[in-house]
């Protein structure tokens, strides 16, 4: 299996006043093409940090960093703009988008940082991204139209246009109540079968059943990283669930 | 990213709030509208008191006899003869600025045509004085140069002397009339000049050879006055230059004395009055870009309102690929958007209020294409300068916390 992410011993330090916070102590690990990894903890266990060195926002202080192949440790701003542009796509807990716009120009916005895009392709390929996430329909709706799960799945929409290498989710679920959060897992788990690589920040246990692999963070340190063997189906879930009441 | 997109980001961005949009413009349309008008106005009466001095002649130089002391006693300046048809003679030949030359004698006095009389005022001049004063003879003819030789009794009147005399409207040429006791026959009518910018009327006067009023009315030999033009307006410096040194030499005056004569020129008197409403021009543009200024104050204020506002989007921008010179040009286009987009509407406010004013108010107004584009020029500028600050903020932003920004 080819290796999308690759963390060597990563230690990230913050200076906040006179104090050195240590936010990660040292973390290594590899993800491969095709896992749907998530990645929990407690909140001061590093998981946003860690998120954001995934995610290109943030440099580790030291240990090295590839990103499919490349290092991007000692990147600047401007070419890890660009590496987010090209190989990384977020989706948000509170998804994100830009206020009184439709979903398709939503979902064209990565591409609109894309220099070598035109539009027509821009169109093209927005409009087959929203139908993946079943918004092929409501391309024209606007954001304050929608409702939360249809917000979060434009915001699927916008992470996969690019045709990321990874899909950094954030507590992607937090905001959405059960049925919804389990339809969303049901779209990341297709995503997950078409062979999407997904990492999925959480500190809800629950989540980690629908995912390949379990990654534990506590204080700045990997505590445990196990593969599921018995990974929960979440349309069967949703299936499972009281019929809702019109 | 491309220019295009930008553009259509900002203005999907300024769509999305079009009244505060349209209220931030506001400023700069009052601003620029303001400067354009006020320019106008200021450049109008600016220039209508340019037209009318260029009417009695803007390169006009006029030599006075000038004050003296004759043991002690200062006399009056217009009681000395210091002035001769000698020194006419010799700024004649001698200049190579002045052109143009007449000597001035006038008497005022009452001029009767039968039963009709009018109090006017007779000036003794040469033919060079027409040309001079910018007169024009509308009806019959100028006199000769035999009739200043010979002193004869011959006339050109004024439009307003021929409308006292000849209330019925017969011709006036050719008729006799009287100055004083003295015949003149009228041999021409001058075309009417109107009032001058002091309310001189400029069509109250008879013009006659200067002989004849320097022998038959005032019997007197000197001048009263020389009148002269330059080439033109930008040498009269020079002319007055070659006249002072020619008066003086003439009137054998010593390196200590002062000047016996005073010259003046329209030169003078133009720029004396232009510089009024230049003064004029300056406080109105001035505050008008004031205005301007407040207008720029207010994009600022708003741009960087909606910097704070927009936090988490461009959070989100730089999340998903936007650099910091993208979150900038988007910001600094918004901002030339406003202004742009607030200029135009002013200058357009602003040509009509002009316009307006000069229907309702009679103003003279001149709108000066340069004063468009540099009020245009200024508001475009206040855009980019007053919304660099907060774009630049906004650039800056930390993506990791703009887009957690609550």
């Amino acid at each position: 299996m080819k290796e999308v992410i690759r963390l060597e011993s990563i230690r990230r330090d913050f200076q906040v006043g006179t104090e050195t916070v240590h936010a990660l102590r040292g973390i290594t690990f590899t993800i491969c093409e095709g896992e749907f990894v998530t990645i929990m903890g407690s909140s001061g266990s590093g998981k946003s940090t860690l998120l954001n060195t995934l995610g290109c926002l943030d440099t580790p202080t030291s240990g090295e960093y590839y990103l499919d192949g490349v290092s991007v440790r000692t990147m600047d701003k401007n070419q890890r703009a660009a590496l987010r542009n090209r190989k990384i796509g977020f989706v948000f807990q509170n998804y994100n988008l830009l206020p009184k716009t439709t979903a398709i120009e939503n979902v064209e916005l990565p591409l609109m940082y894309n220099p070598s895009c035109t539009s027509g392709e821009r169109h093209e390929r927005a409009v087959a991204a929203l139908r993946a996430v079943g918004l092929g329909d409501r391309l024209l709706h606007k954001s304050n139209q929608m409702s939360g799960g249809q917000m979060q799945r434009v915001a699927i929409a916008r992470a996969l246009v690019n045709d990321p290498a990874v899909i950094l989710a954030d507590e992607a679920t937090g905001n959405l109540d059960t049925r919804t959060s389990l339809e969303v897992l049901v779209l990341f788990q297709q995503l997950h079968a078409a062979g999407r690589t997904i990492i999925f920040v959480t500190h809800n246990p629950e989540i980690a059943q629908y995912s390949s692999r379990n990654i534990t963070l506590r204080d700045g340190r990997v505590t445990g990283d196990l593969r599921n063997e018995r990974i929960l189906d979440a349309a069967e879930a949703l299936a499972q669930l009281p019929k809702q009441e019109d | 990213m491309n220019i295009t997109n930008l553009f259509k980001i900002a203005v999907k961005a300024l769509g999305n709030n079009k009244l505060r949009g349209f209220l931030t413009m506001l400023g700069i349309i009052i601003g620029v509208a303001s400067v354009i008008t006020m320019l106008a106005i200021g450049q109008g009466s600016k220039r209508s008191i340019q037209a009318e001095i260029s009417e009695m002649g803007s390169n006009m130089i006029m030599i006075h006899p000038g004050g003296d002391m004759r043991g002690g006693v200062r006399l009056d300046a217009d009681d000395m003869e210091s002035l001769k048809l000698k020194d006419l003679e010799d700024i004649r030949e001698k200049t190579r600025y002045v052109t143009c030359i007449s000597p001035a004698v006038n008497s005022a006095g009452q001029a009767v045509y039968g039963a009709n009389n009018t109090p006017t005022t007779v000036y003794g001049v040469n033919l060079d004085y027409l040309e001079i004063r910018r007169y024009r003879v509308s009806d019959g003819d100028t006199f000769s140069e035999q009739d200043i030789r010979t002193a004869a009794k011959v006339c050109l009147a004024g439009q307003t002397v021929v409308d006292e005399l000849f209330p019925n409207g017969e011709n006036p040429v050719g008729r006799v009339i009287r100055f004083g006791t003295i015949p003149f026959r009228i041999v021409g009518v001058l075309e009417s000049k109107g009032y001058n910018s002091m309310g001189m009327d400029q069509d109250d006067l008879i013009i006659a050879p200067y002989t004849t009023v320097q022998k038959r009315i005032l019997a007197i030999t000197h001048l009263q006055e020389i009148v002269c033009s330059a080439l033109s307006e930008a040498y009269t410096d020079q002319a007055i230059d070659e006249i002072t040194e020619i008066l003086r030499e003439n009137h054998r005056l010593k390196e200590t004395d002062d000047d016996d004569f005073s010259i003046r020129s329209q030169q003078e008197l133009s720029s004396m009055l232009t510089s009024t409403t230049d003064m004029m021009t300056v406080l109105l543009a001035a505050v008008a870009g004031i205005s301007l200024l407040v207008g720029g104050i207010g994009i600022m204020n708003i741009m960087y309102v909606s910097v704070t506002e927009r936090t988490r989007e461009i959070g989100l921008r730089m999340s998903i690929g936007a650099k910091g010179r993208d979150i900038l040009a988007q910001f600094l286009i918004e901002s030339i958007l406003i202004s742009v987009t607030g200029g135009l509407i002013g200058v357009l406010i602003g040509i009509g209020a002009a316009v307006v004013v000069n229907i309702v108010a009679a103003f003279p107004i001149y709108i000066q294409p340069w004063s468009v584009f540099l009020s245009f020029a200024v508001c475009t500028l206040t855009g980019v300068f007053f919304g660099w600050y907060p774009a630049q903020k906004a650039a800056m932003l930390d993506p990791i916390e703009a887009i957690r920004y609550e």
